[in-house]
Parts: C-alpha cells; structure tokens; sequence
C-alpha cells in the first residue's frame, strides 16, 4: 500500500527538442529565418555591400540598365539601383525595430495589467484600445509627417501607437485566461505577492504569442513605412523602399524594372515575417491530426469488406441473444485514433448486445473505451476516430453493410442519444422550439403546426412545467437540469427504439441526477426502448441497469445480471470497482476507531484493496484518449 | 450546532455577495462554523450551494460582505497585503482540478518549492523539505524536473497535496478535491489525506458534493442549501440519518452501488418526492 | 435591445468627441503656425498676420478649439483655411469616390472571403483549404499599395483589362465606374478577403468540433441543415473582423486612390496636411469616426441578432 509509484511514473517522456530546433525542421521555417537572416545581414554590412554610395549621383547611368558595373542598373537620376536597395535594408529594419518596439511598450504592459486586475482598469484600457482602433491612422500620420519635418523616428513611433492595440488585446486575452486557472489562485493562497505571480506565472504564457504577434506587425510596419514614403512622407533624402517605388511607378511604363526591385525587396521581406510568424504558430500549437477523406474512404472500403478473422488482439465480451432478437448487437468492434503519435487502438474488439425493452450499463473509468463504443453505434466518433467491426446490427439488421447515407438514416428514426453535459449540448444560436421541431420537420416530414405540438407534448412529458415558455427560450436562459430535460425530449420525439445516453447525470447535481433517472426509467418503460447508458458511477447501474458490462482499458472484463454482478462479481478488478464506490465502506469514524486498534478488523483491507491498484487506473489516465 | 472549546478556525454570520455593488446577489447568507484543531469538517451541498465561496472566503480570494472568519484566534476576515500573505504559512488549499492548478509552465521541483522560496527559506532547507513532501505523498524523487503535463490525475492530485503541506500549514481547503478522479485514484488519494492528518495534526476545510466522500474522510458534516447551512452534525449521522428535510432529501437522492439497498433507497426517495409534492 | 443600442450610440458619441479632440490638439501641435504652409512661397511677416486674423489662429488655442466644437456641434465643419470653401461641402465632394472603393472592397471581402472561408471550414485538409491557409499568412501581411502595384502593372499596363489611373462616376455609366472601382477595390480588398476566409474557417472547423453539433448530427438532421447551425454560430468573429476592416480600408485607400489616381477622400487629406489646412483635416476625421461608429453600431445590432447572449447582456 506504501510503495512509491516509481513504475507507473516510467522515464522521462521523450522531449521533441526546442521550439526553434522545431521551428528550422520545417521548410517554411527555415526558409523563412535564412532570408530573415540574410536581411539582417545586409543591413548590419551595407556599407562593405554596397558598390557604390547610395547617394552618389552619376548622370551617365541615369536609367541604365543592368550591367556588369551596376548589376541593377541606374535610377531616374543617375545613382547606383543596387547600392540605395541595399541601405535601403537598413531604413526599412531600423523603422520596423522602432514601430514595433513602440507597440510593445504600450500594449503588452497596459494588457498585463488590464487582464490582471480587470474591473475598471480594463474597461478604461479596452476603451481606448477599441478608440485607437477606429481612427484611420493614416490621416494622423499625415498630419505628423507632413508638418514635423519629415521626422522618420517619430512617424515610425506613431506607427507604433496605433499597432499597440493589437498587443493589447493579445497580452490581455491571454492574461485573463491564465488568471482564472486555479494555479494562480494556488500560488497567491502561497503567499506570492502580486508582481511575483505576475513575473512567475502570468508573464511566461504570454511571451509565445508576443513574439508570433511582433513578426506579423514588424511586417505591417514595413508596409506602413514603405507607404509612407511612397507618398513622398518620412523619406526625406535617404534611400528607402517605398521611395523607390514611388520613382519607379513614375516610369513605371518605360522602366518597369525601376519599380520592380523595390516592390520585390518588400515584398520578400514582409512575407519571410508572414510565414516565419505562422509557422512558429503552428510549432507551438500542439496540432491533432486528422484522417484525410481519401485515407477515411479506403478505411470505409476495409470496412465494407469485413475484416478477416484472427485479429491482433482477442475479442472480449459475449453476446444473451440472438442478432435477429437483438435491439443493438457488436460484433469485434474495434475503435482507432489517430494521434501524432500514430494509430493508437482504444476498444480492442467487443462483443456486447441489448435486448428490445432492457436496460444495458456500460460501466468503467476514463480510458475504458465505454464512450468509444458508444459512439460507434451512434456512427457518431469524433474526426480523428474510426471504427471495424464484424457486424454492427441494430433492429436485427447488420448496419456496416449499409449505404452510408442509410447508415446516417437511423439516426432520429430507430437510435436517439443523450449527451453529457447539457449546457453544451444544446445550439447557443437557436431557440429551444426551433432545436426541437426543425427535426420533426425535416427528418419526419411533419408540418409546422404538428411539429410545435409534438414538441410541446415532448416537452410536457418530460416534466417541464412551462413548456411554452421554454420553447422560446434560448438555452442560456435554461438551468442544468432543464437543458438535460429538453435533451432528452428531443432524442425520445423521433420515438427510437434504442436511446443511448453517455453519463447522462454525470454534470448534474444529486437531486437533480435522481429525477433525471426516474425519467428515463419511466420513458424506457412507456416506449420499450432498449437503454444503453454509459457510466463510470455504480450507484447509476445499481439503480437502473438490467445488465452490465465493466469496460477496461477497451476490454470487456465481465457482463452479468446487475444483481449477479454485485453479488459475486466474476473478476477481481469488478470488485475493486465497486469497493471504491465507498457506499458501504467504513466512515472516519470507523476508520480512526480501527486505527486506534492496531490488530485490525478485516474489513480495514478494503482501502488497501483499491490502493494496489492505483497504478492500473494511473496508466489508464495516461493512455487516455480525449475524444 | 455543537461547540468546540478553541476552535482552530471559526467562521461566524458570514456573508458574501456577488455581482456589482449596486445590485449585489448574495451567495452566503450568514454562516457560522467551526473547524477544530486535527479535525475534519465536511462541507457538502451542491452547486449554488455556496460551499466552495465559503472556503475561498476562508482563503482571502473572494471579499466578505459581513461577519467574522477567526484563525486561532485572530481576526482574519478582511486580512490584506502583507498580513495575507503571511496566513500562507498556517492555511492552505488544494483545488479540485488537479489539470489547472499546477502551472503548466513550471517543474515539479519549482512548484513545490516556491512556497518556501516565498517564505525565505533557504535553497537547502527547501530542497530537504520538498524532498520529504514527496515521500509522503509517495511520489520519487525523480519526478521533480518534470513538467505537470507528463503527470496523470492522481498524480497531479498528490503533487497539489504536496505544495500544501510543504509550509506545515494547520489547516488546509480542500475544494472538491477528488471529485474529477477516478474511483480508484479517489479511494487513495482520500486514503493519503486521512493519513497526513493523523501523521500531522492538520485540519481540513473539506468540500465536497459527494456524501460518500465526506463519509469516508470527515468527522464532522456541515451541510449547505442556497447560501445557508442547514445542518450541522457528527459525520456517520449526517451521511445515515440526516435530521434537516433538505439534507435527507439529498441523502435518499444519492444512489447506492448496491442494487437492493438500492431499490428500497429509490422507494423511501419516491416516498418523499410525492410527500413534498402533496 | 433598445437600450442597448441606444448605450452604444452613446459610447459612439463619446468616442466621436474624444478623438475629435485629441486630434485638434495633435494637429495644432504638429502644425504650430499654418500660415506657413497656406502661403508657401508668398510667406511674408505681413501676410502671414493678415491670413492670420482672417483664419483666427491669433487667438488661444482653447478659444479656437472651443469655436471650433461649437460649430461642430451644429453639424458646421467650418471652412477651409486654403480656398475659404465649406468643409462639409469639399469632402461631400470627394467622399463618393472613396465610399465606392472602400465599399466594393468590402463587398468583396465578405463575399469572396466568406464564400472561401465556408468552402475551407466545410472541407478542412482539401486543396481549397490549403490555398485559403497559404494565402492568408502572405497576402494579410502585404500592404495594399503594394498589391495594387503589382496589379497596375500586370492588368492595367500588360493586359490592358482595367483602366490605369481615373474615375468614372456611376452617373456616367455604371460599368465603367465599375471598370473604373475594380482595380483599386481588389488591392484593398484583397488582405480582408483572406483574412475574412481564415477566420471563417477557422470558427466553422471550431464549431463544428463542438458537442451540438454531435447531438445535432444524432438528431438525424441533414448536411444542409447541419450547416446552419455551423454558420450561424461561426459568423460573429467575422463579422467583427470585418467591421475592424473598415477602418483600415479608409487609411489604404488614401494611398491606393493616389496610385490609380482617384480624386477621393485621399488626395484631399494628403494636400490638406501638406498646406497645414486644419480644418479639412478635422473634418475628415470627423467624418471618418462618424463611419466607424455607424459601422460598429450596424455590427452590435447584427450581432445581437445573431448571438442571443449579447441580447441579454
């Protein structure tokens, strides 16, 4: 019981290197950062680059075009096209450095402290970033350029205030996620002041996004800048981009090229920051894949062909009826995931059946696979997921051998569903009514009027007490309990004649999760629909199941009667289940008056019993795939 | 309610409001406890309850409308800044969700130094410290350069309990803090909690919806409907036979793994149901 | 849904006057004697007095300003300081040109980019998709000067398909003032269309992974419908982008109407801050931020609409 839990910690989880080692494997990334580099470069050594002095004036090369001596040629008034390109880097990198440097200052410290402290501090701080937000920004740049001198530093600057709100509200949005975690509650009931958990704990998370945030905007200040100087603002007598662009577009019909270098220099630029910036997005996002549908369609294909007998791993389960008799019948039902780590197997292949008018408990821990199987009758897993099975038969008919769009027909017609969590399981944007009657209407063909007063009926029998009312409702305006209630209309109005339900009580209170039993129970009874519940608490199966199936690890570890089952369970880790449940279990009472008697009753080994296998359920929670 | 001679903490006609200043929604409405030295009290009730607020009233993170919280004596209620700061040595907490309440950022080894680092501990007598914290919450001494993420719940759970009790607090909050664990973890970790507090002495704040959690760990009960307590009692009472209408209403809707117990708790709940409906 | 209108209408207004405000300060600080640039070269000591007792800058600059906001509480601009003309009726003159870019740049960006970003969202990893995420990264970074660079010289001065440089007003004849728009629409346009598709995109492949839309699914609801749904739940960050756009476009055009040399708001404010001719240079502040609220207030409704929580709130 005292042992450490040194085997199930195992070693050290393979790290796959730095983010930016990460970063230069891809191409874009690396190409990216070369030409970023190389920029850089440039700019620090233009004077030893350069060929000629950007400013040096040689009338015999006035619109020259390339040559040996000056590989681009010459501009509208005689100077070197390569030379004033090249310091050119230098301007457009400093004017970058500057706007950004600017935005930083202003919007990352004002977000920290809008997210943290929130309340009027970030009313008055969101305020201003959204009025930042509306005014042109170029119209004040042309009022401060046009009248100050031409002064690049501080039109640059400029540029800078109003790309600040764009740190703003990234440093603020990513704050206020961060503070409402328990760990800065934990680290202030620590003792931590305010500016320890501020550089301890809020800071950090925030770094990632500032710097993908400062690639794109040191991009949009180039472009900033460039346009600027175009209009003949901020350049004044140096050799920038937007400057030479704005020559070239003057002759732009006789020497196209004039306009074509700069334009090709800034545009270069801005997407080697484009691409560096979402590329280290997509380094840091820790990405899911998906199949893609040709793979989804050559899968169908296997399935459709029924996989031959001999699998990699031995079916588990058993089946009470016969397929013909059944109302859901599995037949090696195996459940695949694709994570980045590869296929990984989560149901081993089971064979389970519920009868017409029976209630079937499908219980075990996370990582067991219960909601997996589920959801593969309801044809229903989630993108990254597929099942095999050799048969799948619902109302005495084998499912896998159906067209898929018969498949998705007995949906709402012979197999309804009741999810988890009611408050997300209902559309946000629609009305109650509508979420109820548009399928009577599309998917049964009813009318309007005939639709609303099922609906309502539905509703009534549920044991809404308004239920006109809730039709109007949006689902926000619903409590937990009643949001599960109209779930459940809406998955028993198509009249199925298997309701599935994954822990349907699990989000709900106690009170509440009894009423919301003592309805199924009656609707399985008045409709004899055939029950299969997903659950990981045994009191749900003492209270409701006919037949169970204990589930670990994808396996089937038993299937009995409920009563057999908790009476003599077959299998070891049943009885530690059920042990665990701690209803029948000593009270603190008990459990100190025992201590205080070393010799011990027997029943003192029951928490031992659970204890040994805390590594079994450990691993299981790792292994765990999220669906 | 019964008395206890010197309470470790005492919370009296406790009030905490919600919401803006001009339209405040009260979520406690004048709650009194006491949590004595080494003991345990269950605080049950479910969500609306106000169950966790009174602990975060306890901790400091939520403001107190009216009414006194006592820690041994002294007059905790609006501590603030330093003084606050200073309670992190005798109280403490552990949350419910062991996947946000670890900095997802930090090593084990940080996390459960930091509270010391904060109280000036020195890096020696830190590092014997958390070492000795891990023993007794059974985790090796190689897990502390890890990151949280390569941890599972129970696990994490055990890391939580560890940064509590690193400062030696005498009470700790425990917020729901097996409820998102599996059955099996939940049996060990409420198996190392009681076994920390008889090796230590310290009390626990325990919240929870569960009654068969605070059974199992509490050894006395209060429980919680809307904002008010209704009933407070020795733990195998409550959780067998609760004398308030709410609390036995919540006892016969908690189901028993245990199909024939089962069924008669069904009966006498169905009983009740159609008693309050008549 | 009254109130709340009404409360934004107000926020707009306080909107309006602060950046009113900061920018008649910013603008005299920036510009401390206009009579210079009004003048120019014909800047003597005498009648750069005269011109300045004419446009009243001999007076406190609070006085002016206060002068000024009364007027503009009146719905009066006041007059140009370069050619004494009405404000109002200057930029009047000049803002259906730029309302016709700005407006068909945002047509386009909704359509195209909503139309792109739904083919994307419906059918993530395909080709479309592909493009749609490439797209987005490089062209959203891109000015929009740049863009219709690139587009003058290949449609205007290669292929010859759209006109270069100049207007035709839709009086004249609708398609060629459409001939006329296009060009300089597509440059504007072109950064919010693929920044429009991502954001779809991504709000539908988001939706679409939430647990309604299983229970939806179960519901044996068809693809069509189920699309709805998706739709309508995804729209409200686009939209947001969208009206954010708006902004933008009014500070690309200024340039864009410059290349393709569109007599619109643009030219207007670029000779206007050369001269130093306060006024004009207000009133098209005004005006703009008038836009911008208008806009963001045609969005809050929309969105109320859509969303029922912000209703509520």
């Amino acid at each position: 019981m005292t042992a450490p839990l040194t085997d199930n910690i195992g070693s050290r989880e393979h790290r796959r290197g730095s983010t930016f080692v990460r970063l230069l494997k891809r191409p874009a990334g690396a190409i990216s950062f070369a030409i970023l580099v190389l920029i850089v470069l440039v700019a620090v050594f233009a004077p030893l680059l350069a060929p000629y002095d950007p400013n040096f004036v040689d009338l015999a090369i006035t619109r020259a075009a390339p040559s040996p001596e000056h590989p681009l040629g010459g501009d509208t008034t005689g100077r070197d096209v390569l030379s004033r390109l090249i310091y050119g880097t230098r301007i457009t990198l400093w004017g970058a450095f500057v706007a950004v440097g600017t935005s930083i200052v202003i919007g990352v410290p004002s977000g920290l402290a809008a997210g943290y402290f929130g309340g009027r501090t970030d009313r008055i701080g969101t305020w201003i970033s959204d009025a930042v937000q509306s005014v042109p920004g170029m119209i004040i740049l042309l009022i401060v350029g046009a009248n100050t001198g031409n002064n690049f530093d501080l039109l640059m600057i400029t540029v800078g205030v109003f790309m600040a709100p764009g740190y703003f509200r990234l440093t603020r949005s990513t704050v206020l996620a961060v503070r409402n975690e328990p760990y800065v509650d934990a680290a202030r009931v620590a003792g931590l002041s305010n500016t320890r958990i501020m550089t301890r704990h809020v800071i950090r998370p925030v770094l990632a996004p500032i710097v993908i945030q400062s690639a794109l905007t040191a991009g949009m200040a180039m472009g900033m800048q460039a346009g600027l100087q175009f209009l003949g603002i901020g350049g004044g007598t140096t050799p920038g981009w937007g400057a030479a662009m704005n020559e070239g577009f003057r002759v732009m019909r006789t020497d196209p090229l004039l306009l074509l270098w700069p334009s090709l220099a800034l545009g270069i630029s801005i997407a080697a920051l484009a691409v560096l910036g979402s590329t280290l997005a997509d380094v840091i996002s820790v990405k899911t894949t998906t199949l893609t549908r040709r793979q989804r369609r050559r899968l169908a294909a296997t399935n459709a062909d029924a996989l031959p007998a001999g699998a990699v791993e031995a079916a588990t389960g058993s089946v009470s009826h016969a397929a013909a008799d059944s109302a859901v019948r599995l037949e090696n039902l195996r459940v695949k995931h694709e994570t980045p780590r590869g296929v990984v197997e989560v149901v081993h292949g089971i064979t389970l059946d519920v009868a017409p008018g029976e209630v079937l408990g499908i219980v075990g821990e996370s990582g067991s696979g219960k909601s997996q199987t589920v959801f593969s009758m309801l044809d229903l897993l989630p993108k990254s997921g597929y099942y095999t099975a050799d048969a799948i038969w619902i109302g005495g008919e084998d499912v896998t051998r159906l067209p898929r769009a018969a498949r998705a027909k007995l949906l709402g017609h012979r197999i309804g569903y009741v999810p988890q969590e009611p408050m997300t399981n209902l559309d946000p944007s629609f009305t109650v009514g509508h979420q109820l009657t548009e399928p009577l209407r599309a998917v049964h063909g009813m009318s309007r009027s005939v639709a609303k007063a099922r609906a309502l009926a539905m509703l009534e029998r549920v044991g809404i007490a308004d239920p006109a009312r809730v039709m109007r409702s949006y689902p926000h305006e619903l409590s937990g309990g009643m949001a599960q209630r109209v779930l459940i209309a809406g998955a028993i109005a198509g009249r199925p004649s298997v309701l599935v339900a994954d822990e349907p009580t699990t989000a709900l209170d106690v009170t509440v999760q009894a009423e919301v039993l003592e309805l199924l129970r009656e609707l399985q009874q008045e409709y004899r629909m055939a029950l299969v519940i997903v659950t990981h608490n045994f009191g749900v199966v003492a209270d409701i199941c006919d037949r169970v199936v204990v589930m670990r690890s994808g396996s089937i570890e038993e299937i009995g009667e409920t009563t057999r089952l908790f009476a003599a369970p077959e299998r070891e880790y049943t009885r530690e289940l059920i042990a665990a449940s701690l209803d029948g279990a000593e009270s603190r009472g008990e459990l100190d008056r025992a201590a205080r008697e070393p010799a011990g009753s027997t029943r003192a080994a029951d928490p031992a019993a659970a204890t040994q296998n805390t590594d079994a359920s450990d691993e299981a929670d790792r292994r765990e795939v999220r669906a | 309610m019964s008395t206890i001679e010197k309470p470790l903490l005492e919370v009296s006609d406790l009030v905490v409001a919600y919401g803006t200043r001009r339209e405040p929604t009260p979520v406690l409405h004048g709650v009194s406890l006491q949590v004595g030295a080494g003991e345990c009290l269950g605080l049950v009730g479910e969500s609306g309850s106000g169950k966790s607020t009174l602990g975060k009233a306890v901790l400091g993170l939520v403001p107190v409308a009216s009414g006194t919280i006592t820690f041994d004596g002294r007059d905790i209620t609006h501590a603030k800044g330093r003084d606050r700061r200073e309670l992190a040595a005798d109280i403490q907490v552990v949350f419910q969700d062991p996947y946000g309440s670890l900095d997802p950022l930090m090593t084990v080894g940080d996390i459960l130094a930091e509270p010391l680092a904060t109280a000036g501990t020195g890096r020696a007598e830190a590092k014997a410290a958390v070492g000795e914290m891990l023993d007794r919450v059974r985790l090796p001494k190689n897990v502390l350069d890890r990151y949280p993420r390569e941890f599972s719940g129970g696990q994490r759970q055990r890391i939580a309990i560890a940064r509590a009790l690193v400062r030696r607090p005498r009470l700790i909050i425990c917020d729901e803090p097996v409820s998102a664990l599996d059955l099996t973890t939940q049996a060990t970790i409420l198996e190392l909690l009681i076994e920390l507090q008889r090796d230590s002495g310290v009390s626990y704040l325990f919240v929870s919806h569960d009654l068969g959690v605070v059974r199992r760990v509490c050894h006395r009960v209060a429980v919680m409907y809307r904002g008010d307590l209704v009933e407070t009692g020795d733990g195998e009472q409550i959780t067998n036979d609760p004398q308030h209408a709410y609390s036995r209403r919540l006892l016969m809707a908690s189901p028993v793994a245990d199909p024939v117990l089962q069924a008669e708790r069904r009966e006498a709940w169905l009983a009740l149901r159609a008693e309050q409906a008549a | 849904m009254f109130i709340f209108t009404l409360k934004r209408l107000v926020s707009g207004v306080i909107l309006l006057f602060v950046m009113s405000t900061a920018t008649f300060f910013l603008a005299h600080a920036a510009i401390p004697d206009p009579t210079l640039g009004l003048l120019g070269s014909a800047a003597t000591p005498d009648a750069q007095a005269a011109l300045a007792e004419k446009i009243g800058t001999d007076r406190p600059v609070l006085v002016q300003y206060l002068d000024w906001l009364g007027g503009l509480v009146q719905g009066d601009l006041g007059t140009s300081w370069k050619n004494f003309q009405p404000v109002g009726a200057q930029i009047a003159l000049k803002l259906p040109v730029t309302l016709s870019v700005v407006t068909f740049a945002i047509v386009l960006s909704a359509v195209l980019g909503g139309l792109l970003g739904v083919l994307a969202g419906l059918r993530p990893d395909t080709w479309i998709d592909r493009v749609v995420k490439a797209a987005a990264v490089i062209l959203f970074a891109l000015p929009g000067f740049w863009v219709a660079l690139v587009l003058v010289m290949a449609f205007a001065v290669q292929l010859q398909w759209f006109p270069a440089v100049g207007y035709v007003p839709p009086g004249q004849s609708i398609p060629d003032w459409l001939r006329s728009i296009t060009l300089p629409a597509i440059s504007l346009a072109l950064g919010a269309v693929v920044m429009i598709a991502e954001q779809l995109r991504n709000a539908i492949i988001q939706a679409d992974g939430q647990d309604y839309m299983r229970t939806l699914r179960s519901r044996g609801l068809s693809r069509p419908r189920l699309v709805t749904h998706l739709l309508r739940n995804s729209a409200p960050p686009s939209l947001t982008i969208l009206a954010l756009m708006f902004v933008g476009l009014l500070s690309g055009a200024i340039i864009v109407e410059q290349i393709f040399a569109l007599p619109g708001v643009g030219p207007l404010t670029q000779s206007s801050s050369q001269n130093g001719d306060i006024p004009m240079l207000l009133g098209i502040t005004v005006i703009t931020v008038v836009f911008v609220v208008i806009i963001n207030l045609l969005l809050d409704v929309l969105l109320g609409w859509i969303n029922p929580k912000v209703r509520v709130k």
